[in-house]
């Protein structure tokens, strides 16, 4: 039976089957561990330490990564449910768990990406599927109090979380949904989850890939790259911001730099330059566009490459330079502007990901992060671009899961605990 | 009256033209002239003649003007171009193609285009070389906004990002290697299209007004929006940026964009994280690092915050002519510039702008379509005193006038006092012009406006110190024609000292060897009195001071002040004694005139008329034991890091092992704190008692510093 420890924050429940179970060693991680620790003064660390290993945690298996622009949600949904669980599971995890998998939206905002579900995954010895669900960040509050009013704390489970929001809204979760965050690192979190992921593949597939051909429409061709060994290996995260590690194994890695201009950069000037109201929007825009007309390019200065320093004349010179001149403001479209954004985003990522990859002596480089998401132009754009600039020595990589690994990591850190 | 030989310009695509130019101008210099004597009644005669003439001298300039004006500017140097020989003329930067037609046909030259970043890195390294205060930092927050550096005597390697239109990042190694190593196309130009765009604002400079104006963090969003707070274990401060125009997408909030937001909001993303990326891999440690673009430096100084502390920005005075300067350069390779000196021109150049658009915008419309730079060509190169402790350290200032408010004021509340004097002055100095009245009126103007640019932008010409607002009063003296408003006084202090010579010497003879060396000081230092430079005149008093007799030194460099009594009846005597003892002299005084100090040329004579009289001096100059030299400068200051080469060779063959500093202006205000590998003696009388009350003592208080450098 479910063992309750104080204060309504109950997250361990004893299995009795699981007494028999080899004892696992905890890892070190630990935010709850404090806070059991808070609640149960007459027991000490190992004392704990030794009880938590023969718990296994109670569902719902969540994962929480709130960023600056959205919230990525991983819910593991059991499939091994046997009926004597079925009979215990109380009613507001069947309610959630319903409400999560037969809908793929949910709200005006939220919305599941089936098509990314992981199947028949087994996680700390259960079977079931990982879902894959995000909302806009603005929609945070409401998703506390929706918590609050499911009363989502009696379900007596930890709530991991990661991004800069799980500390945001950690008072707001405290106050309005009475729920305990567990806040863990988001670069961790990152890390554990691509690893994690790469691993268990895609539902068969491989969840890396590659791009050949990347500027050529017709031979252009998607193609699974085998991550096995993954190390040395640089990540760029592109969310809102952009965050750039170099990861030399499970446990050594190192933020090596980031940049402002990322996946909020590009949504954002698009809704100035364009009067978009969605991401998806800006990107369709973009793909009618032509971002020569926009930018300036090196031919537009020398009449052609720019010898003395290896330039060739298609590159750009100067972003948005030709809309310094009226004319050439008046001529240009939306679709052009908001594909001139596209670009110019892209290429400053692609640059300071080769600079870093040059600096680390690593030659793959994995971009992931939701601004990739639908977004063919920027993922061939960087295949391209690493590539040329590099001399054919950089590699560009892509997974599946672009913006989840946060969360999944989440959720990871969530069971390694036990 | 200006005479062109070379022009060279450097048109950007932009909206300004950059336009450097190499002229001849001529100008009037006083010459002094020994009179034939013999047979003539030498006690009616002045000393010497003294008389004005026409020189012909080499001065570069550097012109910055809207492109509107071009068709002005070509008029203009139609007119002046007397070198027939230029057949053609070295252009760069995009406007070389947009323009070459016009200047064709105007000048009836032939346009030849040279590569950009060729002519930057030229330019840098030249203004690097030869303009003193030409680097500087930033600093956030700081009562001085500008730390200027000393030119430092190796400047590789560096890295040189250039932000224009875009950013292009250049490691410099020697003169002619360097290597492209990174760029992006962020730039200036994509702040000007994307706030074109945004906001209603279409002119760049209004543009960068606006954007002073406005906040990012209505369109930014920084860590703490994401975060709450700081990204603790990043150690991520919370106003850092982590998604520019990340806010902008907000749709819950009722977002309306405040209009001058959005520029700001781009002037923090220019440069990203690029650099200190590329400084890793380049392995550029200790090094310069230049970032500079044409009316940038806001942007510049945004952009820099974003990563100070990971490495050394440093920023350029004359960022925006760089080009102008390398193109002009590489055209005149055949006269080889680098192989002279040049001296920035403070009459001439306009200052640095500042950094708060806001405080000051009419100076900034000013200096937006008209902003100029000269630099004088010296006639000898100028090196290091061999002498110096450690170049790379040496301050020729003893006050950062920048840094010390208190002391900033009341040096130019000083100068402008005393400015009515020097204007009268200056006028008397020419009593046989018609128009001398009008010019020192001019001069008196100029120069008021420049200590009035000085009192609100203190950095404008670099480090604010009370030698840069000496020399600036001599360029601005020269400029209107006042080559040595103090000749006829100089001529006739010195016939006067030179009548009393020998009574000095008869007198100093007769005493015992203490108490003549205690005359010799004393005589040093009451020369040093008569100083029309500064403020006070008055009898001094003598502070006593315990000298022992030692092994004479095997040369002795002084650098002369006043010209009169403290030439003649102060350093003489004194040169006299330190000849007897078996120590040579070397007697540096200035080429050039600066208030009544005395001249080379002056020197010359003075020395020529003493040897008649004394035969000490006399075989001193036979033997050359006694060597007279030019210090290469024309300032009332003393800058031991730019002197005359031949005086350099001289101090280094002769094993010098004492200099004598003497005066105010040399030992006080330039080189108070100058440490020298040998023996050294400063010497002044204090004649300014605000100065002597910081010092802690009373007006005409002697300043005696003799100093022995540490094993």
């Amino acid at each position: 039976s479910p063992v309750l420890w104080g204060g309504g924050w109950s997250i361990l429940s004893m299995a009795s089957q699981m007494l028999g179970a080899p004892q696992h060693e905890v890892s070190q991680k630990g935010a709850f561990c404090s806070r059991t620790e808070e609640s149960q003064p007459h027991l000490s660390k190992t004392d704990l330490t030794a009880r938590i290993s023969f718990f296994v945690f109670l569902f719902p298996w969540f994962g929480l990564d709130i960023g600056g622009t959205l919230v990525k949600l991983v819910y593991f949904e059991p499939k091994d449910i046997t009926a004597e669980e079925e009979e215990e599971e109380v009613e507001n995890l069947k309610s959630i768990r319903k409400y999560l998998t037969s809908n793929v939206a949910y709200g005006s905002t939220g919305i599941r990406d089936v098509h990314l579900e992981l199947k028949d995954l087994t996680l700390c010895g259960r079977k079931g599927n990982l879902h894959f669900i995000r909302f806009p960040t603005h929609d945070m509050p409401a998703f506390i109090q929706m918590g609050s009013e499911k009363h989502f704390s009696s379900l007596h489970t930890t709530l991991c979380a990661t991004g800069g929001g799980a500390y945001k809204f950690e008072q707001d979760f405290r106050t309005m949904g009475d729920l305990q965050l567990c806040k863990l690192d988001e670069l961790d979190c990152l890390i554990k989850g691509v690893l994690y992921i790469d691993s268990v593949g895609f539902n068969g597939h491989s969840e890396c890939y590659y791009f050949e051909n990347p500027t050529d429409a017709e031979r252009c061709q998607k193609l699974p790259f085998n991550l096995e060994n993954p190390y040395p290996l640089l990540l760029v995260n592109i969310g809102s911001g952009v965050s750039i590690l170099a990861v030399y194994s499970k446990e050594n890695y190192k933020r090596v730099t980031g940049t402002s201009l990322g996946g909020g950069t590009f949504f954002g000037l698009c809704c100035l330059l364009t009067g978009c109201s969605t991401f998806e929007e800006a990107l369709e825009m973009a793909s009618h566009g032509d971002s020569t007309k926009v930018d300036k390019l090196v031919r537009d200065i020398y009449g052609g490459d720019y010898e003395r320093f290896g330039l060739p004349g298609w590159a750009v010179a100067s972003s948005f330079g030709n809309m310094m001149s009226k004319e050439k403001r008046e001529s240009v479209s939306k679709e052009d502007l908001a594909k001139a954004t596209l670009i110019t985003i892209t290429n400053n990522i692609g640059s300071i990901a080769r600079m870093c990859a040059l600096n680390e002596n690593i030659n793959r480089v994995v971009f992931v992060g939701n601004f990739l998401r639908i977004n063919t132009i920027s993922m061939r754009l960087l295949a391209y671009a690493l590539d040329y600039w590099s001399k054919g020595q950089l590699k560009a990589l892509f997974l599946e899961h672009e913006g989840y690994f946060g969360a999944v990591g989440a959720l990871l850190e969530l069971l390694d605990s036990a | 009256i200006l005479n062109l030989s070379f022009i060279f310009f450097l048109l950007t695509g932009g909206s300004l033209t950059k336009l450097a130019y190499y002229s001849t101008v001529q100008h009037k210099v006083a010459r002094v002239r020994s009179f034939d004597h013999s047979g003539k009644d030498i006690e009616n005669e002045p000393l010497y003649e003294i008389s004005v003439q026409e020189e012909i001298t080499a001065r570069l300039h550097f012109i910055k003007f809207e492109n509107t004006y071009i068709e002005t500017c070509l008029d203009f140097i139609k007119d002046h171009l007397v070198n027939t020989e230029t057949k053609v003329i070295k252009a760069t930067g995009g406007g070389a193609y947009k323009f070459k037609d016009l200047i064709e046909k105007k000048l009836g030259l032939k346009v030849d285009k040279e590569d950009v970043m060729t002519c930057l890195i030229k330019g840098c390294n030249f203004v690097l070389r030869n303009i003193p205060h030409e680097v500087f930092a930033y600093q956030k927050d700081s009562d001085t906004e500008f730390r200027f550096q000393t030119n430092h005597p190796n400047i590789f390697p560096y890295l040189l990002v250039n932000i224009g239109s875009g950013v292009s990042i250049v490691k410099v190694e020697t003169e002619d290697k360097f290597e492209w190593i990174g760029g992006s196309s962020i730039g200036g130009g994509t702040f000007w299209g994307l706030g074109a765009l945004l906001t209603k604002t279409k002119k760049f400079d209004e543009l960068l007004q606006l954007a002073s104006k406005g906040q990012h963090t209505n369109v930014d969003m920084l860590v703490k929006d994401v975060y709450g707070g700081a990204y603790q274990t990043l150690g991520l401060s919370g106003n850092l940026i982590a998604s520019s125009f990340g806010k902008s997408t907000t749709a819950d909030k009722d977002f309306s964009l405040e209009k001058q937001s959005s520029p700001k909001a781009h002037l923090m993303v220019v440069t990203g994280r690029l650099i200190p990326a590329l400084l890793q891999f380049y392995r550029i440690d200790d090094t310069f690092f230049f970032f500079f673009s044409p009316h940038l430096r806001t942007i510049q100084l945004q952009c820099f915050i974003l990563w100070q502390g990971e490495v050394q920005a440093l920023f350029l005075r004359h960022e925006g002519y760089l080009g102008a300067i390398g193109a002009f350069l590489k055209g005149a390779e055949q006269d080889n510039p680098n192989q002279y000196s040049w001296g920035e021109n403070y009459a001439g150049s306009s200052g640095l702008m500042s950094t708060s658009p806001d405080v000051y915008p009419m100076q900034r419309t000013r200096s937006g379509t008209f902003d100029m730079l000269e630099m004088d060509r010296l006639e000898r190169p100028l090196v290091n005193l061999p002498l110096l402790k450690d170049p790379s350290t040496y301050i020729p200032d003893t006050v950062d006038l920048t840094d010390d408010a208190m002391a900033r004021k009341y040096w130019l509340t000083c100068f402008e006092e005393a400015l009515d004097g020097v204007a009268k002055r200056a006028a008397a100095s020419q009593p046989d012009s018609i128009d001398a009245l009008q010019r020192a009126e001019k001069f008196r103007q100029k120069y008021w406006n420049k200590l009035q640019t000085l009192r609100q932008q203190p950095f404008a010409y670099g480090t604010l110190t009370v030698r840069s607002l000496l020399d600036t009063r001599e360029h601005c003296l020269n400029e209107f024609n006042f080559p040595d408003p103090y000749s006829k006084v100089k001529q006739k202090e010195n016939g006067i000292a030179l009548k009393c010579f020998q009574s000095v010497i008869e007198s100093l003879d007769s005493l015992g060897w203490e108490e003549r060396q205690f005359a010799l000081v004393k005589g040093l230092l009451a020369g040093n009195v008569f100083d029309w430079g500064a403020k006070a005149v008055s009898d001094p008093e003598y502070v006593g001071f315990l000298l022992q007799e030692g092994p004479p030194h095997k040369c002795a460099l002084i650098f002369a002040d006043n010209s009169g009594i403290d030439i003649i009846l102060g350093v003489f005597p004194f040169v006299r004694e330190l000849l007897s003892r078996g120590t040579e002299v070397i007697l540096a005084c200035n080429s050039g005139p600066a208030l009544n100090d005395v001249t080379y040329s002056e020197s010359l004579i003075v020395t020529e008329r003493i040897a008649a009289m004394d035969p000490v001096i006399q075989s001193a100059l036979r033997e050359e034991k006694l060597l007279l030299v030019q210090t290469g400068s024309s300032s009332p200051c003393l800058d031991l890091s730019r002197l005359d080469k031949g005086l350099a060779v001289l101090v280094r063959e002769r094993k010098t092992d004492l200099v004598i500093i003497e005066g105010m202006g040399r030992a006080i205000h330039t080189n108070y704190y100058a440490a020298l590998k040998c023996e050294s003696l400063k010497l002044a009388v204090i004649k300014n008692s605000w100065l002597a009350d910081r010092l802690g003592g009373k007006i005409f208080s002697v300043i005696f510093k003799y100093e022995v450098p540490c094993k």
